[in-house]
């Protein structure tokens, strides 16, 4: 595969600079190389976020390429209109180029509020990718917790305080609950691996059909940690295991990253600000409760993988 | 040549839709709109029609999948009832806001709670803030036709508004009619190739579709769109004039019937109508001069032409199929009221909500109503209220 500064050169910026994004946002790096992944035209559809807000203040638009929000939970959907619309003007000759098209959700307009609107469209099969740029809250309306928040984090919903360690539920597995859809093509991916991730997101374009890139996309304010440590905060993210690499291709489960050796989650978390209260004395258990959870659910990966004892 | 046939409202709404072939259309299933979903559906299964159907798993995606087609620049419909107009009501906005003349066939069901099935208009009244056009068809026949002229009507440059295209459910949507339907050929001379003014497809020139927008631009949208609105008024009596002229048929935005030289009128949408009509024939029998006033579009609302069908008039009830909790009565009576507002000569007028959740009106109720508008005129007094019609 071509580096990123070739890559660059053959596929022309679909989301430009000037946009409002704070410096260091995981959701536009992902963005960026995600719209790398195809050489074709390709039809943008986002839902309401802070990708969305950030990049269409009216009457700018930081889109080069045609570029639709409507709300926050149906993303799925209406670029089911789309695409179902070109498929319906291509029949009738109206359209000749073949184009492509993505919806990019944060975690809460997908884990949560969008979870039906991405399952119908999922299973109707119509053929988009869709990303879920998961920055584990929903950060938007600042920083309150989702379906995809770790467990001990705290947010302005679920504050760690006194009486509580932050919040007291671990994430769903979203992946996973795409992968039972049985689409043609499901990978969790992360900016630090960029290599990985535009090669992911290549197949995701290719396959006839839905298909769905889990990506984490590190968010400076919500997670507290300074801007320019994101592309390092997301790769601990990955070397401890928390977010581990993998694909689903056709159905057959394969790890797309083996770390040498996993570190302790602890290295990742004392990064940020969001788990700076895991420190204390009393709430160490909390982490035990994580690590063990990582652990385990790396374990399940591995033989899902057939990657166990190897 | 037209053709007779006999057909419910629903299939008559999806013959109407099977002769408009729109490119895109979303499917999902609720009573009484079903039928509608399930004969386009098979016209489609049988390939009669080039449409793409997308069988959505909730009305709050079909609405959502409406607007991509419709952003995308295909002629987009979708139809529904009740808790189904509710679920889309974020999107309902959207759609009016983004100007997409997405069309929907809509039969008129209850609001739940306590959840029921049958005919009045809470749904539609409940959006009729949200920026789409509103027309109420009395029958079969006219549903057939309104939906036709529906499309025309949306996609006119100067309107590019959604419609609703309203009917009641169970009284029209699955009463057999005989009905005269055109030639499919006719139909589409009619409505004319679909070319949007911005489509997401143009990969050419890229457009970006519902941003954010502050209060440095929001209110002059806002203002834009209520100028469509006011241009709707003035657009769809041409464009009715033009399928007049077509199919020798005389719509307008509102009907009047035996209103000329009335003293006492009804004020009533929809079906009711035309039961209406016989108690007015009746009473024209005995000599007394009634007549009735059918506003077929709530929105865009006629406001002057309303004021001037009853302006003379020295009683008049305003009959409301639905409930607005403001304790001045149903939507109808609330903005012919102020339509009549600035007349010096204001009729005597009183409110009717009736008909909630199905229950059946008949022709004594409505002889009653116009028994007390004569009562009204020769006391020269009626007290401006609401009144509950057939509730016990
Ligand atoms: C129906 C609805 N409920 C709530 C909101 C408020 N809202 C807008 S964006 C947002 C959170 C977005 O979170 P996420 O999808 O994780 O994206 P992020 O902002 O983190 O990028 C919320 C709750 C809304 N716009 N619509
Ligand atoms: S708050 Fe977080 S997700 Fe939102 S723009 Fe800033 S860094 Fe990105």
């Amino acid at each position: 595969m071509a580096n990123l500064k070739e890559l660059s050169r053959v596929i022309p910026e679909r989301l430009s600079s000037g946009h409002r994004l704070c410096a260091g946002c995981g959701a536009s790096i992902a963005a960026r190389q995600i719209l790398m992944g195809t050489e074709n035209p390709v039809v943008v559809g986002c839902s309401t976020g802070c990708l969305e807000v950030a990049t269409t203040i009216y009457p700018y638009t930081a889109w080069e390429v045609p570029f639709i929000h409507n709300a926050f939970e149906n993303v799925a959907a209406t670029i089911s209109g789309v695409e179902t619309a070109y498929r319906a003007l291509k029949k009738q000759g109206k359209i000749k180029k073949d184009i492509k098209f993505v919806a990019f959700g944060g975690d809460g307009g997908t884990y949560d509020i969008g979870i039906q609107s991405l399952s119908g469209a999922l299973e109707r099969g119509h053929n988009f990718v869709y990303v879920c740029y998961d920055n584990e809250a929903y950060m938007n309306t600042g920083i309150q917790r989702s379906g995809a928040t770790p467990y001990g984090a705290s947010t302005t919903t679920a504050p760690a305080g006194k009486a509580s360690f932050g919040k007291s539920q671990f994430r769903k597995d979203l992946t996973a609950i795409v992968a039972a859809h049985n689409i043609p093509y499901v990978a969790q991916a992360s900016i630090s691996n960029w290599n990985d991730l535009v090669t992911k997101s290549q197949k995701a374009f290719s396959v006839n059909g839905p298909a769905f890139l889990n990506v984490l996309a590190p968010c400076p304010r919500g997670w507290r940690f300074p801007s320019e440590k994101v592309v390092e905060v997301s790769k601990l993210a990955v070397e401890t295991g928390f977010w581990p690499l993998y694909e689903i291709e056709d159905g057959k489960w394969k790890l797309s990253y083996k770390p040498k050796q996993i570190r302790p989650l602890a290295d990742w978390l004392y990064l940020q600000g969001r788990f700076k209260h895991l420190k204390k004395e009393e709430n160490k258990k909390a982490v035990e409760e994580l690590q063990a959870n990582v652990d385990k659910r790396w374990k399940e990966l591995l033989i899902k993988c057939e990657e166990a004892g190897k | 040549m037209n053709k007779l046939i006999a057909l419910t409202g629903d299939q008559a709404a999806a013959e109407a839709m099977r002769q408009i072939e729109p490119d895109v259309v979303a499917a999902y299933p609720i009573t009484p709109q079903t039928e509608i979903a399930m004969n386009f559906s098979q016209f489609v299964a049988d390939g009669r029609v080039k449409t793409e159907i997308i069988p959505v798993e909730s009305e709050h995606s079909a609405m959502s999948a409406c607007v991509g087609a419709a952003a995308a620049g295909a002629r987009a419909m979708t139809a529904t009832s009740a808790n189904g107009l509710a679920l889309m009501w974020e999107i309902v906005y959207i759609a009016a806001s983004t100007r997409l003349p997405i069309v929907m066939p809509t039969v008129n069901r209850a609001l739940s709670a306590p959840i029921n099935i049958h005919c009045d208009h809470s749904d539609t009244m409940g959006a009729r803030d949200s920026g789409w056009l509103q027309v109420y068809c009395e029958n079969a026949q006219e549903v057939y036709e309104s939906i036709i002229a529906a499309v025309k009507i949306a996609e006119h440059k100067d309107i590019q508004l959604p419609i609703m295209v309203c009917q009641d459910g169970f009284i029209t949507s699955h009463a057999v009619e005989g009905l005269e339907i055109f030639d499919d050929k006719k139909v589409k001379e009619f409505i004319g190739e679909y070319k949007s003014r911005f489509s997401l497809l143009d990969i050419e020139r890229p457009i970006t579709v519902g941003p954010l927008d502050l209060q440095d631009y929001y209110f002059e949208h806002k203002r834009q769109q209520s100028e469509a609105m006011k241009n709707a008024l003035t657009i769809i009596p041409g464009v009715l004039g033009e399928f007049n002229k077509e199919f020798k048929r005389n719509y307008g935005l509102f009907e009047a019937y035996r209103l000329d030289d009335a003293e006492i009128a009804l004020v009533v949408m929809s079906s009711t109508a035309g039961t209406a009509k016989v108690v007015v024939d009746n009473l024209r029998a005995e000599g007394i001069k009634a007549g009735l006033l059918r506003p077929r579009f709530f929105r865009p609302f006629p406001k002057e032409e309303i004021a001037k069908q009853l302006f003379g008039l020295k009683a008049v009830s305003i009959l409301d199929r639905s409930e607005s909790f403001s304790t001045q009565g149903g939507p109808l009576f609330i903005d012919i009221r102020s339509a009549l507002y600035e007349l010096d000569n204001k009729p005597l007028m009183n409110n009717h909500i009736f008909g909630l959740g199905g229950r059946d009106i008949g022709i004594e109720e409505i002889e009653s109503v116009f028994r007390d508008l004569i009562k009204a005129v020769k006391d020269n007094k009626l007290e401006t209220k609401v009144n509950y019609l057939g509730v016990r």
